[in-house]
């Protein structure tokens, strides 16, 4: 009983700190929430309710501006964030291949984003700008341009052999 | 040798940094400036300038990283990394000088031979240099390549040139001399009056006159004014502002403190994309080295004008990139525009006057006042002065970021800075050029008879579609318009705030009705329904993604119309893109004439003689494919043959 209260004060120990930082302004709610996202991946129902609280905000008001947000999201991601670009430049050069040949490999089927194994998560986002090497796909922010399927499935492959790697050391 | 005196909190004598920064520079033998822009640092562009520093030092070359002004030894050369080149598509991208070379597609194994042949001998290594496409000529340096030379690189004169951390370089090109001269020689209504007469327009989209907002911003009686960068680039296929702030983020931050000087503001926003996290570091970087240098703070080079900056990144709202939307989310909420007036010049952020401008508008203000209307009015044409970057992608031979004089035609930008048409092969061939894509979701299209009218706010706004953020898609004979106009209002259906209902209501209608059609099952009457959408969405709208959003839809309807009726009326996508409609036809070539199709179809629309080749009655074909199974020859194919 003990340990699980100390894991949970060490779950709020993040955003205390983050609350700290952000002088609880609630002007800077967005930048708040961008800080407690990258902290714990996606953005917890409870700390929402806790950043609420201390900022005297209703939990509505941030779970408003927290659903308003392309960035945010209220739900796990996983470990790897594939983003592949579905501007202009990249659709007319092939982007939707790309979103299907992942799709197809990680088995992602419906609205359904994020790997079982919590490994990866796929999303489309409007433009990078660096349309120059479209079609461009990024993993954890690093961009990979002039992409093709063969060539995507090739990283999530890499990926998931570093992981096993990793996994049996 | 000088000395730059550097009293805690005071701005530095500009020349003498210049002159410090000079002679400092003439002390490198050579500059070698790697590309770490978005584009080359994806294509690896840091481990060549990583390498490339410990190559050299290797080869006991003196190489310095950064200048420092302070040490007066002499060195072989300056290692720099800049900001966007702009040449994405070709990149790595490493130029050297003065030899004038430009490699291209650098990798790390190429160092060892440049640090060998070029800078230890001077010889330039022709398989790195840029091959024409057409001529094979092998050319040395940016002023041969066309896709530079055509240009007229202002905005972008310092991207990828200068090193975007080096405050001292940027006072060495003339830099915080214009503020200087705002702030201490110049009233803020002079200040004003420079940039009306300049005729500097607004370049995130709408065209504004930036002169009339400030003197708006000016007008109001209050103590507390705000002025916002807007960097939130949101439209697809546009990255010049990511590549100004990556590439010469100081130039904004100089423009913000003129527009500061200009219209009282007090505290000053860049709001970045969060997408963009390398432009969020060169723009915080050069914001905290411009205030501890002096340029932000209190009393500002001793004029008395306090001015301060904070960044913030966006979220991934397209909507926040409209002015009181973006206000309403640095306050800290949900990123919605409000009915206008009053504008946000007059109440903005906490209800205070707040300018918002572009950053590739900012760019150019310390040119305007340092060399005056007049001079900033040679370029462009009369109602849209100056230069306009656009960021040129799609099926075109040079993808990149470019410069040219409002007024430059299409043809020159296509075909001479451009390179020409790419095909569906991605082979040059201008043959296949079907249309330009240009503003983004706001915007419209152009077709082979718009490739000479000169491209300013007022020609392009005449024909329906805009200058916008200068986006420039060019698209070959294989992109089918309606998914295009499909991909578009999905785009601005998903980013629409859901505010006022004929944005929200109406985006997601057109997309239906567009999804109509792909699907096949539009008839006529859907393109009259959409138009006449269109026209609702578009004048009842709250703010300007609601009122631009039908703008590509229309004029892709204007441009293409036979295209969308071969959809609805012949139920037939003539480019093969959209799998509903594009009809299985048989490769006489290819069939045998075993008539094994024949008899699987259900509906007895293939005909034809044994031996010889079957045809399909597109009439009567129900697209079952239950043909295409039977094939063993893989003579029955989808889509246009």
């Amino acid at each position: 009983m003990s340990t699980c209260k100390e894991s949970e004060a060490l779950r709020f120990e993040a955003v205390v700190a983050i609350l700290d930082r952000y002088e609880r302004d609630p002007s800077r709610l967005i930048p708040i929430l961008q800080a407690v996202q990258e902290e714990y991946r996606y953005l917890p129902e409870e700390i929402l309710t806790y950043v609420a609280v201390s900022l005297d905000l209703s939990p509505a008001k941030v779970y408003g501006v927290a659903t308003f947000y392309g960035h945010f999201s209220l739900e796990a991601k996983g470990k790897y964030v594939i983003k592949v670009c579905d501007g202009t430049a990249c659709h007319v050069k092939g982007s939707t291949g790309l979103v299907d040949a992942l799709r197809a490999e990680l088995r992602l089927e419906g609205k359904k984003k994020t790997t079982d194994d919590l490994l990866f998560t796929l999303e489309t986002v409007s433009c990078l700008g660096a349309c120059g090497l479209a079609p461009v796909m990024t993993v954890n922010d690093e961009v990979h341009g002039l992409a093709t399927p063969a060539a995507a499935l090739e990283i999530v492959k890499s990926i998931r052999e570093k992981e096993a790697a990793h996994a049996a050391n | 040798m000088l000395r730059i005196e550097s009293k805690e909190g005071r701005a530095p004598d500009l020349e003498v940094v210049a002159a410090a920064w000079d002679s400092a520079r003439a002390r490198a033998l050579r500059r070698i400036v790697v590309c770490a822009g978005t584009g080359c640092i994806a294509n690896g562009s840091l481990k060549v300038y990583e390498a490339l520093k410990a190559r050299a030092a290797e080869a006991g070359l003196k190489v310095s990283i950064g200048l420092d002004v302070h040490n007066d030894a002499r060195k072989d050369a300056l290692l720099t990394k800049s900001g966007c080149q702009g040449f994405c598509q070709v990149g790595p991208l490493v130029t050297i000088e003065p030899d004038g070379i430009l490699y291209t597609h650098v990798h790390v194994e190429d160092v060892p031979e440049i640090v060998e042949k070029t800078l230890v001998r001077g010889e330039a290594i022709e398989r790195l240099q840029y091959r024409d496409p057409v001529s094979g000529e092998v050319k040395r340096g940016k002023g041969e390549i066309d896709f530079y030379a055509r240009q007229d690189r202002r905005v972008l004169s310092a991207c990828g040139v200068v090193d975007p951390e080096d405050l001292y370089e940027y006072i060495a090109r003339d830099g915080y001399r214009a503020a200087r001269k705002a702030l201490l020689e110049m009233s803020p209504a002079e200040v004003c009056e420079v940039m009306k007469a300049s005729g500097l327009r607004g370049r995130g989209g709408a065209g504004f006159p930036t002169g009339r907002k400030w003197e708006l911003a000016l007008r109001q009686d209050e103590k507390e004014k705000y002025i916002i960068c807007n960097g939130d680039e949101g439209d697809p296929g546009a990255f010049m502002d990511r590549s100004v702030l990556e590439g010469n983020p100081h130039s904004v931050v100089e423009g913000m403190l003129i527009g500061a000087r200009a219209t009282g503001a007090t505290v000053g926003y860049v709001y970045v994309r969060a997408e963009y996290p390398l432009a969020v570091v060169r723009i915080r970087a050069a914001v905290e080295a411009a205030r501890a240098s002096g340029f932000l703070g209190k009393d500002i080079m001793g004029s008395g004008v306090d001015f301060d900056i904070r960044v913030m990144e966006g979220a991934g709202a397209f909507v926040c990139g409209e002015a009181s939307a973006m206000v309403s989310s640095i306050m800290g909420n949900r990123g919605m525009p409000r009915p206008k007036p009053p504008r946000t010049a007059e109440k903005g952020l906490w209800g205070k006057p707040t300018v918002v401008n572009n950053v590739e508008t900012l760019a150019q203000v310390a040119t305007i006042v340092l060399h005056g209307a007049a001079e900033y009015r040679r370029t462009g044409t009369e109602s849209s002065p100056g230069t306009k970057t656009y960021a040129l992608t799609g099926h075109v031979a040079n993808t990149g970021l470019i410069e040219v004089p409002f007024g430059t035609s299409l043809r020159t930008v296509l075909f001479d800075i451009g390179g020409g048409v790419l095909g569906k092969d991605g082979k040059p061939d201008n043959a296949a050029f079907k249309a330009v894509q240009i503003g983004g979701p706001s915007g419209g299209c152009l077709t082979k008879e718009h490739l000479d009218i000169p491209m300013d706010f007022d020609s392009l706004g005449a024909i329906g579609a805009m200058v916008g953020s200068g986006g420039l898609v060019v698209m070959n004979d294989s992109t089918c318009m309606v998914q295009m106009a499909r991909f578009f209002m999905h785009f601005t259906q998903n980013e629409s705030c859901g505010k006022c209902v004929p944005c929200r209501e109406g985006t997601r209608q057109i997309l239906a009705l567009l999804d109509d059609i792909i699907e096949g099952r539009a008839d006529e009457t859907t393109l009259g329904l959409i138009e006449e959408l269109c026209e609702n969405v578009a004048e009842s709208s709250l703010c300007g993604l609601g009122a631009s959003a039908p703008s590509p839809v229309l004029s892709m309807l204007r441009q293409f119309r036979p295209e969308f009726e071969a959809h609805v009326r012949d139920k037939r996508c003539p480019t093969g893109q959209c799998k509903a409609l594009s009809p299985f036809a048989i490769d006489p070539a290819a069939c045998k004439g075993c008539g094994m199709c024949a008899k699987a179809c259900p509906a007895s629309a293939i005909s034809g003689e044994r031996k010889e080749a079957y045809r399909i009655d597109q009439a009567a074909c129900l697209r079952c494919g239950a043909c295409v199974a039977t094939c063993k020859f893989n003579a029955i194919k989808r889509g246009a043959l």
